[in-house]
């Protein structure tokens, strides 16, 4: 077996800011990768640099197909990775507006990416749309409302069916419990935890939640200043901090 | 034909400019080219584009017809007509089958079209996705990638919301399995008449400075799903003129008490079945 996803020697700066100095990263099939670090410490630019969403102004990115072909994502065309984006991966961003048709039901946004993989067969759309609503604990016979009905814990279930509806090998997420109710964050990590298990995804987990790293995540990559401080399984880093600045986040989620 | 113009009425200069976009509109079929519109003494919507084109291919020995909605007699197929008699000096004519070119809006005609005769068609709004994704540079990216999910999601709307795809006029179309084209806001009922035609249609947008095109013999295929099959939709009637029960049909008041009838909107089809 070989990784799904290797990174190295990223660079990116913003004027003064380093925002990735110097990262590598690697994930396997089916395997949770949680990115955590404090504000401003480069996790969401490492995502986007990873689904080549925004370009690294130095590194490599290597991603290897279901055909073992390997993709360099620093220098794929625009055409390559939307072809990535539609077919083997999926984004869920932290505010499920960015995401979704606001004006579209929700069968039609579950819908849109196995319509953009081809599909043509409109009862079949439809009932996916309705089983992978009823799989994220939504009511299937609201499929037809639009998410301006919905509460912000059910868009961003809206968002997880609408990007694991094409059976995505790699799912980037950015924060997907961020913004919610205390409770509300507690059923979508339990519900995410299920349907990773269950499809045996893998997945770049962009977060400050400390504990839903433990929840969710095999192993930890713990971010600062653009620079990756510690990583390892998630048990060995947050039981056994090794550096002082992983100690402090440990420390002061143990405290709140 | 009057003096003081040029032939056609437009500047040789123009009349270049389109000509080289129409050899890449007719290469790359669906595809939109940007030209460089003039104004032309008539407001856009009028149709300015569609008579940029007549007059760039238009040759002395053309005979033109014009119609609007499938009428020949409305005053905006009159004046064209006129307008093209008078600065081109060309023949013209009602009759489809004699037409060397055919300046339409809204309507292919009933009788089909023989290899050699050119269809142009006025074209308010070229842009199939405008409606859906306002910005013009992201809709140039989506047609670069033949990325039209979301053309198909605004179908699947209309028949979750409505049980049928709700356009009966203007219904997308994707042109030799490669670019989704408007075809102008035409009855979906003549969708079908651009598949595989024998004469050449050419698209013109002045408004938006677009020129498109479908070669003969093009594959044109009404955006659909498997199991909701386009419809090209027809008022169930006989025309009350000639009767035709094939033909594409107005509904036309008849008198004050509410009066109506149904007749072919296709006037020179249904004058020579009577
Ligand atoms: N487009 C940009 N222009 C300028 N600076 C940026 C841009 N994007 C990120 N930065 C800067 O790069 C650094 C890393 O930002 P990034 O968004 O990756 O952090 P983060 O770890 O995701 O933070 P948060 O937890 O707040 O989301 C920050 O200093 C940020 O201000
Ligand atoms: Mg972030
Ligand atoms: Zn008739």
């Amino acid at each position: 077996m070989s990784p799904l996803l290797q990174a190295q020697g990223l660079h990116l700066r913003f004027g003064a800011v380093r925002a990735l100095d110097d990262v590598a990263i690697e994930i396997w099939p089916g395997e949770v990768v949680a990115i955590v670090g404090e504000s401003g410490s480069g996790k969401s630019s490492l995502l986007r640099v990873l689904a080549g969403q925004a370009r690294a102004d130095a590194g490599q990115v290597l991603y290897r197909d279901a055909a073992g072909a390997e993709h360099s994502i620093l220098d794929a065309s625009d055409a390559a990775l939307r072809r990535l984006m539609r077919a083997d991966w999926g984004f869920v961003h932290q505010n499920a507006r960015d995401a979704l048709r606001m004006e579209v039901s929700a069968g039609g946004n579950v819908g849109e990416r196995l319509m953009a993989a081809g599909q043509r067969h409109y009862g079949d759309i439809r009932a996916q749309a309705a089983r992978w609503l009823e799989r994220v604990e939504m009511d299937p016979a609201r499929i037809d409302e639009t998410p301006r009905n919905f509460s912000g814990g059910m868009q961003q279930r809206l968002q997880i069916a609408r990007t694991l509806v094409t059976n995505p090998r790699l799912v980037f997420m950015d924060e997907p419990t961020g913004g919610l109710d205390v409770s509300v964050q507690a059923r979508l990590l339990d519900l995410i935890r299920g349907l990773v298990a269950d499809l045996d995804l893998a997945v770049l987990l962009v977060t400050h939640d400390i504990a839903a790293a433990r929840l969710l995540a095999h192993r930890i990559v713990v971010m600062r200043a653009g620079r990756v401080v510690e990583h390892g399984l998630t048990d060995r880093v947050l039981d056994d901090p090794q550096h002082p600045y992983t100690q402090l986040l440990v420390s002061s989620v143990l405290a709140a | 034909m009057i003096a003081g113009y040029n032939f056609g009425y437009l500047d040789e200069a123009t009349k270049r400019m389109i000509r080289r976009a129409l050899p890449k509109a007719v290469a790359i079929p669906g595809h939109q080219i940007p030209f460089g519109a003039r104004e032309m003494p008539l407001p856009y919507g009028w149709g300015t584009g569609g008579i940029q084109v007549t007059a760039s291919i238009l040759g002395p020995d053309d005979v033109l017809k014009v119609i609007d909605q499938g009428a020949d007699d409305t005053t905006n197929a009159v004046s064209i007509r006129r307008f093209f008699h008078r600065v081109a000096g060309v023949a013209t004519t009602e009759r489809t089958a004699e037409a060397t070119i055919i300046q339409t809006r809204h309507r292919i005609p009933e009788t089909p079209l023989r290899a050699g005769q050119i269809l142009v068609y006025q074209v308010p709004m070229p842009e199939p996705l405008f409606k859906l994704e306002p910005r013009v540079a992201e809709t140039t990216r989506l047609h670069a990638l033949a990325d039209y999910g979301l053309m198909q999601v605004k179908l699947y709307e209309d028949i979750a919301a409505q049980g049928e795809v709700a356009t009966s006029y203007n219904h997308p179309v994707m042109v030799n399995h490669r670019y989704l084209m408007s075809p102008s806001p035409i009855p979906a009922f003549d969708n079908p008449k651009m598949h595989r035609n024998a004469g050449l249609q050419l698209f013109g947008a002045g408004r938006e400075k677009r020129i498109y095109a479908v070669p003969p013999w093009t594959d044109v295929r009404s955006l659909d799903f498997e199991d909701h099959p386009f419809r090209p939709v027809r008022a169930p009637h006989a025309c009350a003129l000639c009767g035709s029960e094939e033909s594409y049909l107005d509904e036309v008041i008849t008198d004050d008490a509410g009066g109506r009838m149904h007749v072919c909107s296709d006037t020179h089809y249904c004058g020579g079945r009577q």
